[in-house]
């Protein structure tokens, strides 16, 4: 018999990848997976993140028991204690002193059922959803402009477009298959332009015609400046401002008043004049214009209005609703987009229906059988957080999010809920920062065992469909809702599969959907009787799926219609604001925060996939040259940052990709995997009014050296005990743990110290290497078992620590040779060996130095070229940029190499 | 009319000596060459393999007899041709059976004796040393009938009898007034390390103690008391404490002695015309007893005796090995180090590898390679040159590594 072969979602960015799971061992949840061929979103392809989906999905780190205080109990135990806390506060305090906060990792009916209860029943707004974090100011700019909460575009305008622009978006990184679609596109016809707006020079520069690096949050300058020469220089439609929109004329002063001319805007946004003009010359002379964007525009105390700044300049060139237009927001999670459409957010009912509205409240309760509906917005997720700080939200039911790690001013979050009084939280894995503080630990089920829909953010409905049953006592997050929802005596949550959730979304999004009630946009009325041969069958699709639009709905607003009241598209008039709090003098440095390629979130999943981990093993800070040079900065020395709200370590990263003035900062790092370094915690609380989207690309911090007494390097093929290291980092590898640790108190014993990490008696040492050098503070210690390396722990004062490729690789190895040996403790292969350095390719695990000296000797100058020696590149793709880099270092090496004079 | 030399000495640093004179100056001299022992020019280090039967005495050989002939050197070799007395006003030497010869350069190469500890017992029958074909070839003999061998000394020559009279099939203990073998060459952690390898190679050890009488009848050894009273079987008893300049002619003929016979940096004497090289000498105060600043001796002495300017002698640096199948030892310099050193060390203890580099100010002043010697001529030649290794420290005790240009 051929394995199952099972075609369900990519659980990490909005991009939805379709994946084609093959179970090898369900039993051992051993899984090949590989991109579903026949997806619309990527049609075969996967980023390295999702390729690695498989190593993800073993039962390390799952919570697999309910738990209450720290006890195991059984989930009846547990679903009636959390329902009889929330019944108990509610009764006392009112619906207002209890929240739900969730996530874009929920599945639509998990969110349907969740918000259900929150609004319908509990009666209060209070549930928020950690694509506050990531998208709201998308969700302002969408409704502002268009009368609803929708995505009038979809993948394939990238490829028909003739000008791209990417704003704020790392989108090589962020959402890696979408870019490749975009590279494809413009190998396919090199006409297309790409232009990045971004202070970063990131890897999606790699295919850019242009990229300004502008100032940080200057971007609605930008487009104001944009549509002030769209009207200077008659590049404007009007004949579709006049049919469809409304309110141009104030938006266009308000913008010629922020944006007089080139050379205002140039100025203000940092770059030359002839950039700015070349932007707004293919900008007006191409018809077919794609802007992109995300993360860059989104987290701003300004991020809402950013977004109509772009959306003005779509509207008044009428660039939208046709192939190839559009204002494009890319969101970043699987299912921020579902959540949108159930009303997962606090100022939001349900399926595209207001809170405020007392007609939507109405239709709502009717249809959800509740009197108790309510009616105006509930708590944003910074608000929420500050609302437990205060006690007056007293009971917190988390699901599936990290907010101890991904809130801004992160720290304050944690101290919030350590006073909570009731804590409830639901995931998949038992380890988080946030699950350190449940009171109630309710084990959900993984994104393996998951099923459901989430939509991508082109609005496509995909099936996420279990490889597994549910491990342990893990139920889904619906169920878990549903049966708390019963024990706190409310009815309509009898569901017994998602598809019975999923029908009554639908159903709900067609209900009163019509010209009399008022339409809506996002209607799936067509799948409201959908069975579960269906549901189970259910192919990608767009929505609106309706009776009329049974195959979907490729692209919004065509017609011109929108779902303003009065049908028109209305323009924002835009007042460019910087950032709420700008650099100081104590506070020198603009903090910018985001994603690397290789990790996801808060790293509770792609940290298990140990070739996630080597491409950036730790927190980094990257910074420009001139500035660390002014600061004393060593490339790999280690800089404390802080701002007024948290301070962290992190490791320098010397590139002239950052500005002057900015250093960047991933956002991945918990307390699980490194001691401090959470940069949620520097992260300033200031949102964005209307949308409530933390501002967290711009923090003004202040970066130091930190220069420790010793640094050490730990690899163990058992986790080690490290505790009260200042700087530490632990990373999973293949086989094995890795730690990066520094501090600054002297090790009085320091062979003892390392004796006692690696769990090394007299009896071991027999099985030990040791080399010490006192007077350099150096000591290295390695045990050795039936000739396998089973730990190492290189400790130094002065020295450089080794580059850990080759040592990694040893744990791979069955037998040290005698070479191996001797070399072990120095860090360096034997002579005559190769290191293969740093992973570069994750697909393939091809390292930096084994691509220099192929380059070198096969005297390539292509990255097909290295693709055809290495393979490298010719996976996923994402290190594509890099090979790149690395093709113009040797270029250039070579050069050198020739111009210099042979002196005699 | 050649200028006559005469050699007392049949060893290997008068017979280097001469072998490099023959290169430089081949008619300059008629020679003469006394040795005490009825063999022509062997190598001595070769005792060791001689000893456990991996070699022969004809591949120790150097120069066999015909040598001699071809060269028209005069040899006169064996226990009634060693030297009684030199009269240095008639510079006449002559041996015990009264041969004599006449010099106008006199070379004495008398090398060293074993030095006999003043034991109750010693001079009963199966006591000897480990210096010469005959006490190897006693040894043997032994080995073929008798069981039980004590040495007495845990140092080079020790460690190289017992295990020849392992190998030869006898039960062997090592007697060692140190707390660790080889002190020396090695630390004590290093030697730990050997004394386990040896262990389990079937040598047993006795250290901290030494012997303090040999008991026997009829003249024969039959056990040996050790100084902390115990009694060991000993059927004989090496004596390899040590060596000590064969001086005792040089004094009766009234050159300078202290411990050796003093050397100027030309190996002359305090007669201009009498030379002394190897291990009967003192240069600078120091004594000699490995082969490599034996030989240079005999490069700077041959180019005096050839009348060619010359630099003089410096004292060498130099390594020492140990010539035990298995075992991997290199030696070299100061490596104690005072309170102005520092140490680095590399210990694999499972394997039994041990290195330890003392450095000082930057310059490698000493180290220990013990169990992997791999690469001990690269760490030579960065003591001898002096070189500055603090842009390689953290990778140096491991292997070779490029220095920077």
């Amino acid at each position: 018999m051929s394995p199952t072969s099972i075609k369900t979602t990519c659980p990490y960015c909005g991009v939805g990848c379709g994946i084609e799971a093959t179970l090898i061992d369900p039993e051992n949840h051993i899984v090949d997976i590989k991109g579903d061929a026949q997806h619309p979103a990527n049609f075969g392809r996967l980023c390295s993140k999702g390729a690695t989906l498989g190593d993800t999905v073993s039962l390390e780190n799952r919570l697999l028991q309910p738990e209450i205080d720290g006890q195991t109990v059984d989930w009846d135990s547990a679903l009636t204690h959390v329902a009889r806390r929330f019944s108990a506060i509610v009764a006392e305090h009112g619906p207002d002193a209890v929240a739900f906060y969730v996530s874009g990792q929920l599945l639509t009916e998990d969110y349907y059922v969740a918000n259900k209860l929150m609004k319908g029943f509990i009666g209060s707004a209070n549930i928020d959803t950690n694509s506050r974090l990531c998208m709201s100011s998308a969700v302002v700019g969408y409704k502002r402009a268009f009368g609803a909460d929708a995505v009038p575009c979809n993948y394939e305008d990238l490829e028909q477009a003739e000008l791209i622009v990417l704003v704020g978006s790392n989108t090589a990184w962020c959402h890696p298959v979408a870019f490749q679609r975009i590279r494809r596109a413009k190998e396919s016809n090199p006409a297309l332009k790409i232009v990045v707006i971004d202070p970063r020079a990131t890897s999606t520069c790699d295919i850019a015609d242009l990229h300004l690096s502008i100032r940080p949050g200057m971007d609605a300058l930008l487009f104001n400046g944009l549509l002030t020469y769209l009207a200077e220089t008659e590049s404007l439609d009007r004949d579709f401002i006049d049919r469809h929109c409304q309110d141009f004329v104030p938006t266009l002063l308000a913008a010629r008043a922020s944006a007089f001319d080139l050379d205002e805007v140039a100025a203000g946004c940092g770059v030359t004049a002839h950039d700015v003009a070349q932007l707004f010359a293919w900008f007006a002379n191409h018809k077919k214009v794609v802007t992109v964007y995300s993360q860059g525009i989104n987290q701003s105390g300004s991020g809402s209005d950013k977004c109509n700044a772009i959306i003005n300049c779509h509207l008044a060139s009428g660039k939208i609703g046709k192939p190839g237009c559009g204002p494009f927001s890319l969101t970043g999670q699987p299912n921020a987009m579902g959540g949108r459409e159930v009303g997962g957010l606090a100022n939001m009912l349900a399926a595209h229906m207001d809170l405020e509205n007392p007609r939507h409240v109405d239709r709502v309760g009717r249809f959800w059988g509740s009197d108790k509906v309510a009616n105006r917005q509930g708590l944003k997720a910074v608000e929420l957080f500050d609302a437990v700080a205060e006690g007056r939200v007293k009971a917190v039911w988390i699901m599936a999010t990290n907010p101890v790690v991904s809130m801004p001013d992160a720290d304050k979050v944690k101290r919030a809920l350590q006073q909570c009084e009731l804590v409830v939280v639901s995931d998949c894995i038992a380890n988080t920062d946030t699950m350190a503080l449940a009171h109630v630990k309710l084990p959900a089920t993984g994104w393996s065992e998951k099923d459901g829909t989430v939509t991508n953010l082109e609005r496509r409905i995909s099936r996420q469909r279990p490889l597994f049953p549910p491990s342990g006592q893990a139920r889904p997050d619906w169920w878990i809702i549903s049966q708390v929802a019963r024990r706190m005596g409310f009815a309509g949550f009898d569901y017994q599969a998602s598809a019975d959730i999923f029908r009554e979304h639908a159903a709900l999004s067609g209900f009163e959907n019509d010209s009399m009630h008022g339409v809506r946009a996002f209607d799936i009325s067509a799948f409201a009787d959908i069975d579960q041969v269906r549901f189970d069958a259910l192919q990608p699709v767009q929505w609106p799926v309706t009776a009329k639009a049974t195959q979907g709905t490729a692209r919004l607003f065509g017609d011109g219609g929108f779902y303003t009241p009065h049908g028109r598209a209305s323009f924002v008039p835009i007042v460019p604001r910087g950032p709420v709090h700008a650099a100081d003098a104590a506070y020198q440095f603009t903090l910018n925060t985001g994603r690397l390629r290789d990790q996801w979130h808060t790293m509770t999943r792609t940290a298990l996939a140990a070739k996630l981990n080597s491409h950036k093993p730790e927190p980094t800070v990257e910074i420009h040259p001139a500035d660390a040079l002014q600061l004393g900065f060593r490339q790999q020395g280690l800089a404390r940052l802080t701002s007024r709200w948290g301070s962290m370590l992190a490791r320098v990263d010397i590139t002239v990709s950052q500005q002057p003035g900015s250093v960047f900062v991933p956002m991945h790092w918990t307390e699980q995997l490194s001691s401090r370094g959470r940069v949620g915690a520097l992260v300033n609380p200031v949102v964005d009014p209307l949308s409530g989207q933390p501002e967290s690309k711009q923090t003004p911090v202040r970066v130091e050296a930190w220069q420790p007494r010793w640094q050490a390097l730990l690899l163990s093929r058992q986790p080690a005990r490290i505790e009260g290291v200042e700087y530490q980092v632990k990373v999973k590898g293949d086989g094995y743990w890795r730690y990066h640790l520094a501090g600054r108190d002297a090790l009085d014993d320091l062979p003892g110290w390392c004796r006692a990490r690696l769990n090394i008696g007299s009896a071991e040492m027999a099985e030990c290497l040791e080399y010490s050098d006192a007077a350099a503070g150096d000591y290295r210690l390695a045990r050795v078992e039936a000739g396998q390396l089973s730990a190492c722990l290189f400790v130094t004062a002065q020295a450089e620590l080794p580059e850990p490729g080759w040592l990694c690789g040893l744990f791979g190895k069955t037998e040290l040779s005698r070479k191996e040996r001797l070399s072990l403790l120095s860090g360096l292969p034997p002579r005559g060996e190769q290191d293969v350095g740093r992973t570069v390719c994750s697909c393939f695990n091809v390292g930096e130095k084994t691509i220099l000296q192929t380059i070198a000797e096969h005297k390539l100058d292509s990255v097909a070229g290295i693709g055809a020696c290495l393979s490298a590149g010719t996976g996923c793709g994402s290190c594509l940029p890099e090979l790149k880099t690395l093709l113009a270092d040797a270029g250039k090496a070579a050069l050198e190499q020739c111009s210099t004079p042979k002196s005699g | 009319m050649k200028e006559k030399l005469v050699v007392i000495g049949n060893g290997m640093a008068g017979m280097r000596t001469v072998d490099e004179l023959m290169q430089l100056a081949p008619e300059r001299y008629e020679i003469t060459v006394f040795g005490a022992e009825p063999h022509g020019n062997y190598n001595r280090i070769m005792l060791t393999p001689l000893l456990f039967g991996a070699k022969s005495i004809d591949d120790i050989m150097i120069h066999d007899f015909a040598w001699y002939r071809r060269n028209r050197i005069t040899l006169h070799c064996g226990e009634e041709k060693s030297v009684v007395s030199v009269d240095r006003i008639k510079r006449r030497v002559t041996a015990r059976d009264g041969t004599s010869a006449d010099y106008d350069r006199l070379l004495i190469a008398t090398g060293s004796l074993p030095l006999m500890l003043d034991i109750p017992g010693r001079d009963m029958e199966g006591v000897m040393g480990f210096r010469d074909i005959a006490d190897v070839q006693a040894m043997i003999e032994k080995s073929q009938t008798k069981q039980h061998a004590v040495i007495l000394g845990g140092g080079l020559l020790g460690l190289e009898a017992a295990n020849g009279l392992m190998q030869r099939g006898m039960q062997v203990t090592v007697v060692n007034r140190a707390g660790h073998l080889l002190n020396r060459q090695l630390d004590g952690q290093a030697a730990g390390f050997l004394q386990r390898q040896l262990e389990d190679k079937g040598i047993e050890f006795r250290l901290g103690v030494t012997v303090a009488e040999v008991l026997g009848r009829d003249g024969h050894i039959g056990k040996v008391r050790l100084s902390d009273n115990s009694l060991l079987p000993a059927d004989i008893l090496v004596m390899a404490t040590g060596i000590q300049p064969n001086i005792g002619l040089s004094q009766a003929m009234g050159l300078t002695c202290e411990r050796g016979i003093i050397v100027d940096d030309h190996l002359q004497t305090s007669d201009d015309r009498v030379y002394a090289v190897g291990e009967c000498v003192q240069h600078r105060g120091e004594l000699f007893g490995l082969v490599a600043p034996v030989y240079e001796q005999a490069k700077v002495c041959a180019r005096q005796l050839a009348g060619r300017a010359s630099g003089g002698y410096r004292s060498l640096l130099s390594a020492t090995m140990l010539k035990v199948t298995g075992i991997d030892l290199f030696s070299v310099g100061d490596f104690e180090g005072g309170a102005d050193c520092q140490q680095q060390l590399l210990v694999d203890h499972a394997e039994g590898v041990y290195r330890k580099i003392v450095i000082k100010d930057n310059i490698i002043t000493g180290m220990i390679m013990y169990g992997d010697t791999s690469d001990s001529g690269w760490y030579l030649n960065l003591i001898k040159n002096r070189t500055n290794i603090a842009a390689i420290r953290d990778r140096l005790i491991f292997s070779p590594v490029e220095l920077a240009a």
